[in-house]
């Protein structure tokens, strides 16, 4: 399995790969950590004639505290995430998500911006970016443009990027007094995809759900989340979620090892089991 | 280096060694090291990264070399098991792997030794769910993980007796 | 002293000096551990060239033209090759056991020629200078198919609207047989009760880390060919690649240095194997093909696909009576060459219900041809399934007359003092220690801890379930296992042993390395017989040039064939040496012996070390008597006479924990007693129980070749086939109890494949033993969680 025939291209700033992209269209793609993108190469299932390797551009990368967000830019390893100071504080659901992708090695090259862009709908980051209400940054020949997470996830391995634009960060509000998340997904082994996840957040008011979203991830094209299940969460404690759980309307895909009936039963299992920690 | 090109001049620190090559862009980091560089001790199981036969040391951090080109080693510090055991840096895991037999074929060992040093570096004193966990990213279908468990156990131990 | 007793010509083999018994590093295990190895693919000859494949992406289809212009134009590329260019350099190959009566397959060639006949047959070959210009070149290469009918369901195989995969034959059948003792139905009539079930075993594949590999290199000038091979079998692949490339044997030579991990895969005849070595043929040049894993999944030999039907009769007090089963198994479009898939029903026919008294057995195996890729011998070949079955069943019966499933099989194995005995399905024991393995492992599970553990936790809800199994395994295979049906196989063994002129010791022998520990053992079992340091011993192993005519590895067969035939030939080199001691000394060798390299009168240090002996006989030969000639090389053979297979047994448990939301089972512990004859290194076999049991654990939990009703293999990476991974693997106790066999001197059976064997047998009776109250059972392996929620009734 060896990759075929490309060009390849190191720019030297976002400007130029944006000029890159656009000189070559659909026939580029760019290369962040590649974990994903090279086995797509080497599978030959991706033919790109052009590489545009980004991970030399400087401030594209690193985590930033301002004022009212953490800004995580695109080209920032995941094991940057895992092991940050800043992380654990103020998005702790990215930090309890973090042990989950793959493993130490993937996460050494491996960028937030990759995973994100590229969408895998088994993935914890973009879940993670959903639950969080993240914005995502994008630039393009015509300049930055901000993309609100709910917008940017549109299909199985489809973003709102368009062609010839790059993602250079996501800005996810800082958390306020009383909000809550929990993390958690079900795997047959340490590192896998997860067959189900689910990265929640929520606003705890007074021991009651607040504005939750409950993201679930694994279960369909894209990360879900179910406006009957979490209405009939607003407003009421820790005690109804059993009862919410047949409220979850997901329409999961089956995959290799699980049918639809089964994705829709685990899901439930573990929102049962991770919302309470909203509560913990 | 902007514009793009087929074949890439790289020049990179490879165990220690100041090396210059021109390669083509497609030529990945682990055949890079195996055929042009005639490193074989890192090895190839699955070409997507899943298996870790193909793990060495990027600039200090363990990397799967099939999922890197060897262009992209441009600049950077690269480490194979060839250079960390002349270098003696495995040599106490290796002994150890020796001692319990955590190792049968040894087609998985190398990079199961990169992966247990990085391990052994941040986290000197691991439990064994904690070994076993680090090290589910490297496959062995031969030993079943146990004897490889308590040699990166035993020099855990080792050292922490030393430290005091 | 190493206490060869010339009168009853036995060796005590808990001497001072023996090595027998003791748990020594591997040497070379610091070589590996440096990533100082040899695999194939590590190997580079000069003009060497890469081959890639092109490959079938149907099921089965007529190979209607293939448009090769473009590609052989492609930069790199030297020849492009399909099925009949291949053929005209290389004959087929037929994989029948004339023993397995009634057995057929078509011939198979290489390369497809008008038909594909599974997914991931090679059609095309394409020979350039490396292997991703191969790939580029392969990509150009146009295969014009016309798809037809696929026969993918085992079970409507034989019906006759099925498709027919070969118009020669009547229909999808390769072999059928029946075992019958003739009283079953009788036995099961007046039974007090009888219990039935139906067991899936999922097909699945042995992902050896290394992939195959092999790298022909044919010379023009002498008409030889050298072939560096990650096989199991050298002599067997020399005499494969001779006969079919018309070469002569004696001019083929095998290599088989590193191999990284084998377990029976890297031990059968595959085509783009034959066809690199016909391409190296045809150009006079070195071929090397290394799979990639997509191509091994799709064309490593498959396993273990059974469907098992399975009923036993007890009576009131849980003795069994009669057991019967009925096994369907689907193989690939041919039989695989030269070791049949038929041997892994006929195991199944041949070892279910082995441990155990009843003396009525009727066992049907029906193996059918399908378009799918082809099946053959994987590690404790149908064991798993075998010991599955009757454990699963033994299970059943007593949860059902309400005994504890220990004292079950307490009450049915074969005593210990009941042997020699014969199974109901033929199998000759020799000697078993069913009864001392169950003891040990009630005492090392702490089982009635683990029972009442297990009740309390019930009561909050947790299930955890305790499953025990109890098996036999085939070691030590006489020539009845495959010579017998004209396979050109060996089994018999042979050590070729010298002192060389420095005083080290070097042992060659016809067995080989995959990383358990043969050529460690071997030089253990050298360096007891000589009497010198193990570091004074080197082993050459997998070069038919430098080794006696062997069998290789598999079956087990190592340490109990080859190590036999060490040992006979380390004791008659030292008789010679002895013999040249008393000449030098001035003695008898009756008052000589060799102790830690040096030839001494007993009981004294007095004597001559070897080194010196060695000078002696080499280089100053005028001190010895003229009518008296050293002979410093001996060789010994072995095979196993008494018995078709000399058994080995043991006991496995399992503790786990199933999750009832999820349908997730999680191991806890697992334990194995294993009984393999005299143990030579404690620790290599508690290492292959180990590593075995991980891979039973595989095929019981994660494993399985999944294809889809096109005849398509899905999950062909390994992101998606699941082998287990450090995370989810328990810890495994062994122990071990030691009946050596006296079907040789050092009395070893084998280990290799016990763990493999037992393991998933004692995982589906724990998940069933957890889910018992809860009312539900699982009869299918892989046991998914989907699997287990099935059989609650979530989902």
């Amino acid at each position: 399995m060896k990759a075929p025939q490309f060009a390849y291209a190191r720019p030297a700033s976002v400007a130029e790969a944006i000029a890159l992209l656009a000189e070559h269209e659909d026939r580029a793609r760019v290369l962040a950590g590649g974990q994903s993108l090279v086995p797509m190469l080497n599978f030959r299932v991706a033919a790109p004639q052009v590489l545009v390797d980004i991970n030399r551009i400087p401030g594209l990368s690193g985590i930033e505290v301002a004022n009212d967000h953490v800004r995580i830019s695109a080209l920032t390893r995941h094991t940057e995430i895992e092991h940050s100071v800043d992380i654990a504080r103020h998005l702790p659901l990215i930090a309890r998500a973090m042990p989950h992708v793959a493993h130490p090695a993937i996460r050494n090259r491996g960028t937030f911006g990759g995973s994100c862009a590229l969408a895998d709908p088994a993935a914890e980051l973009p879940a993670c970016a959903l639950a969080l209400g993240a914005t995502f940054v994008v630039a393009g020949k015509k300049g930055e443009r901000r993309v609100p997470a709910q917008e940017f996830f549109k299909g199985l391995y489809a973003t709102a990027l368009a062609p010839g634009e790059l993602l250079v960060a996501a800005e996810f509000p800082l958390p306020k007094p009383g909000d809550a998340s929990a993390f958690g997904e079900l795997a047959r082994r340490h590192g896998d995809y997860a067959i189900v996840g689910i990265a929640a957040h929520c606003a705890v008011r007074e021991g009651k759900f607040s504005d939750l979203r409950a993201v679930f991830f694994g279960v369909g094209d894209r990360p879900v989340r179910s406006a009957k299940f979490e209405l009939a969460l607003e407003g009421r404690t820790a005690a109804a979620i059993a009862g919410a759980l047949d409220a979850l309307d997901l329409a999961p895909r089956a995959d290799l090892y699980s049918s639809a009936a089964t994705k829709l039963h685990l899901a439930r299992v573990l929102a049962g089991r991770v919302l309470r920690q909203l509560f913990a | 280096m902007s514009a793009a090109a087929d074949t890439l001049e790289i020049s990179l620190t490879l165990n220690g060694e100041r090396v210059k090559r021109a390669v083509p862009a497609r030529l990945n980091l682990a055949d890079f090291l195996r055929h042009e560089m005639e490193l074989t001790g890192t090895h190839v199981g699955c070409e997507h990264g899943v298996c870790g036969a193909c793990t060495v040391r990027v600039d200090g951090e363990i990397a799967r070399s099939c999922l890197m080109f060897a262009a992209q080693a441009d600049g950077c510090t690269v480490d194979t098991i060839e250079g960390m055991s002349d270098s003696r840096e495995l040599e106490e895991l290796q002994s150890a792997f020796v001692l319990y037999n955590a190792l049968q074929c040894g087609f998985c060992t190398p990079g199961m030794l990169m992966a247990a040093q990085a391990l052994l570096r941040d986290e000197p004193d691991p439990s064994r769910e904690r070994i076993r966990e680090y090290l589910s990213g490297n496959y062995c279908r031969c030993t079943g993980y146990q004897s490889i468990v308590d040699a990166v156990e035993a020099v855990a131990k080792a050292r922490k007796g030393r430290s005091k | 002293m190493s206490g060869f007793d010339e009168t009853t010509r036995t060796l005590n083999f808990d001497a001072p000096n023996s090595y027998i018994g003791r748990s020594v590093t591997r040497p070379q295990a610091r070589r590996l551990a440096q990533g100082r190895s040899h695999y194939v693919d590590d190997m580079v000859l000069p003009r060497m060239l890469h081959v890639a494949y092109v490959r079938s992406p149907h099921a089965h289809a007529k190979i209607v033209a293939i448009e090769s212009k473009k590609a052989a134009a492609m930069p790199g590329v030297v020849r492009i090759a399909a099925g009949a260019d291949i053929a005209m350099v290389c004959k087929p190959y037929v994989g029948v056991l004339t023993h397995l009566a009634g057995m057929r397959s078509p011939p198979q060639y290489p390369l497809a020629m008008d038909v594909a006949r599974w997914q991931g047959e090679p059609v095309v070959a394409v020979v350039a200078a490396s292997r991703a210009e191969a790939e580029d070149a392969a990509e150009m290469v146009d295969v014009i198919y016309e798809e037809l009918p696929a026969a993918l369901d085992a079970e409507r195989a034989l019906d006759p609207a099925e498709p027919k995969i070969h118009k020669e034959f009547d229909s999808n059948l390769c072999f059928r047989r029946v075992v019958d003792t003739g009283g079953v139905d009788a036995a099961m009539k007046d039974a007090h009760l009888v219990v039935e079930d139906t067991i899936h075993f999922g097909r699945h594949t042995g992902v050896t880390l290394e992939p195959r590999a092999i790298l022909a290199d044919y010379s023009r000038a002498d008409e030889s060919m050298t072939v560096y091979h990650c096989g199991q079998s050298p002599h067997m692949m020399q005499g494969i690649i001779a006969s079919r490339l018309s070469l002569d044997e004696h001019r083929v030579r095998i290599i088989a240095r590193d191999v990284g991990g084998s377990f029976g895969i890297k031990i059968h005849t595959y085509g783009d194997e034959m066809a690199a070595c016909a391409l190296s043929l045809m150009l006079g040049r070195p071929v090397k093909f290394a799979a990639d894993r997509y191509e091994s999944f799709v064309s490593d030999i498959h396993a273990r696909d059974h469907r098992v039907r399975a009923k036993l009769a007890v009576d009131r007090e849980g003795n069994m009576l009669a057991l019967e089963i009925d096994d369907l198994t689907g193989v690939g479009p041919y039989s695989m060459f030269p070791r049949s898939s038929g041997v892994e029903c006929n195991q199944v026919l041949n070892l279910t219900g082995g441990p155990y008294k009843h003396k009525e057995y009727r066992a049907t195996g029906t193996v059918v041809f399908q378009n799918k890729n082809l099946m053959c011998q994987y590690r404790a070949v149908g064991h798993p399934i075998a010991i599955a079955v009757a454990e699963h069943m033994v299970d059943q019966a007593a949860a059902k007359l309400g005994i504890d499933p220990l004292e079950m099989r307490k009450k049915n194995v074969v005593p210990d003092d009941a042997y020699p005995y014969k199974s109901p399905s033929g199998m000759r024991f020799e000697a078993l220690s069913h009864q001392q393995c169950l003891a040990k492992l009630f005492e090392i599970m702490q089982y009635d801890e683990l029972r009442r553990e297990q009740s309390e936790l019930r009561k909050k809800g947790v299930h955890r379930g305790i499953g025990l199994s109890c098996f036999i395994e085939v070691t030590n295979p006489s020539p009845m296992f495959y010579g017998v049906g004209g396979a050109r196989i060996a089994a018999q063994d042979g050590c070729t042993i010298k002192l060389d002129a420095n005083g080290s010791i070097v042992a060659a022998t016809g067995v080989t390395e995959q990383g358990q520990g043969t050529e460690t053992i071997m030089a253990q079992i050298a360096a007891t017989a000589v009497g010198v340091e193990m570091s004074c011993v080197k082993v050459l192993t997998g070069d038919t040039d430098k080794v006696p005519y062997g069998g290789g590895t598999w079956a087990s067969r190592a340490a109990g064939i080859g190590g036999e035939a060490v040992l006979q030939a380390g004791l008659a080199l030292k008789r010679n040496i002895l013999e040249i001691g008393a000449v030098i000394l001035k003695t008898s060798a009756s008052e000589l012996d060799i102790v830690d390299g040096k030839v001494v009168k007993k009981g004294t240090e007095q004597g001559i070390t070897l080194a010196e002996l060695a000078r002696i006989c080499y280089y100053r030969g005028n001190e010895l008597p003229v009518d008296f000639q050293p002979e410093l090389i001996v060789t010994r053979h072995y095979r196993v006479k008494d018995y078709p297979f000399v058994f080995c047994n043991g006991v496995q448990g399992c503790l786990l924990e199933v999750d009832a939301d999820t349908g997730f089972v999680k191991l806890l512990k697992m334990w194995c007693v294993d009984d393999c004859g005299r143990v030579i290194n404690p620790k290599l076999v508690d290492e292959q129980v180990r590593g075995g049991i991980v891979q039973g654990i595989g095929g019981a939990l994660y494993e399985q070749c999944l294809y889809d009703e096109r005849g398509q293999m899905l999950n062909a990476t390994m992101a998606d086939y699941l082998v287990p991974m450090a995370a989810e693997m328990p810890d495994i106790e062994t122990a071990h109890v030691q009946t050596p066999t006296k079907t040789s001197m050092l009395g070893a059976k084998g280990a290799g494949e016990a763990g493999t064997g037992g393991a998933p047998a004692a995982i589906m009776n724990a998940v069933n033993d957890a889910l018992r109250p809860l009312g539900a059972k699982v009869t299918q392996q892989p046991i998914t969680p989907e699997v287990v929620l099935k059989s609650l009734g979530r989902v």
